[in-house]
């Protein structure tokens, strides 16, 4: 085993393709349903790789969020739609092709950013020793006004989601 | 021979934005468009947290970050799906190439 293949590198690649394969078998899928299955396996994943990264506390609000309500909610809003759909296979149209050069070109000049920075080394992260502490002490202290403001963000979403979705009344 | 995390992290983010635009530039069902905005945002998120423990300050304020962002992302998605559902009750569709009212 060479040296260089750390156990957080390995899991790093298992995550990353795991990741990846949710999101490429989401582009190719022709199945609405499947597309969100594929990609609730991007968001899983995901979580895996926060936990790598010493962020178990966000990992666990990714898998509840994302991987729980926001997939449900799109299966939801795709069976209240069509949800016998199939996206026919069409000729390779023009502004496909034009968004695949355009989104290759951005991969390309991120890609060539990221090589060219020189990151510093990095000091120790410490993330506490109890991570969803350390988020709630500087939760509720230094960014308790955002926090507020954030749920009344929330509660403004929710009850405008449920006024745009409510069937109107006499019709 | 050493592989910089950090690098690897920011480059999985760059794919997985990148995927989330294709999608959501060609796909067809407004759902589908939806759902790759949230694949966008995710990769946001995977930045922050892999700057918040390899930046040049690592601290615990990234990881902050990253949960208002999956707030507003929920909250957005939320409101969406609201306005398709409602846009799918006036119009019968939920082809985002017939969405073109503002056009005419």
């Amino acid at each position: 085993m060479p040296s260089f293949l750390t156990g957080e590198l390995a899991a790093f690649f298992i995550f990353a393709l795991l990741i990846i394969g949710g999101a490429i078998f989401m582009i190719s899928f022709t199945k609405v349903v499947h597309m969100v299955v594929s990609l609730a396996f991007t968001f899983l994943s995901l979580g895996g790789v926060y936990v790598i990264l010493e962020a178990e506390f966000v990992a666990f609000v990714q898998i509840l969020i994302y991987a729980g309500a926001v997939s449900i909610l799109m299966i939801f809003g795709i069976m209240l739609t069509k949800h016998e759909e199939v996206e026919t296979e069409q000729p390779w149209t023009k502004q496909e092709t034009l968004s695949a050069i355009g989104c290759a070109a951005l991969f390309g000049i991120l890609f060539f950013a990221i090589q060219d920075t020189t990151l510093p080394d990095a000091t120790d992260f410490d993330p506490g020793q109890d991570n969803t502490l350390a988020i709630g002490e500087r939760l509720f202290t230094e960014w308790v006004l955002p926090f507020e403001l954030v749920s009344l963000l929330l509660t403004v979403a929710f009850i405008g989601a449920i006024v745009l979705a409510r069937r109107e009344e006499g019709k | 021979m050493t592989i910089n995390l950090a690098t690897s992290y920011l480059t999985l983010a760059a794919i997985l934005f990148c995927i989330g635009l294709f999608g959501a530039l060609t796909k067809r069902n407004a759902v589908i468009v939806l759902l790759s905005i949230e694949v966008m945002l995710n990769a946001v998120v995977l930045n922050l947290i892999a700057f918040s423990k390899y930046g040049i300050v690592p601290s615990i304020t990234g990881q902050i970050f990253s949960l208002f962002t999956i707030v507003v992302a929920a909250a957005g998605a939320a409101v969406g799906v609201a306005i398709l559902i409602a846009l799918f009750r006036n119009r019968g569709t939920s082809d985002i190439t017939e969405m073109n009212e503002l056009k005419h």
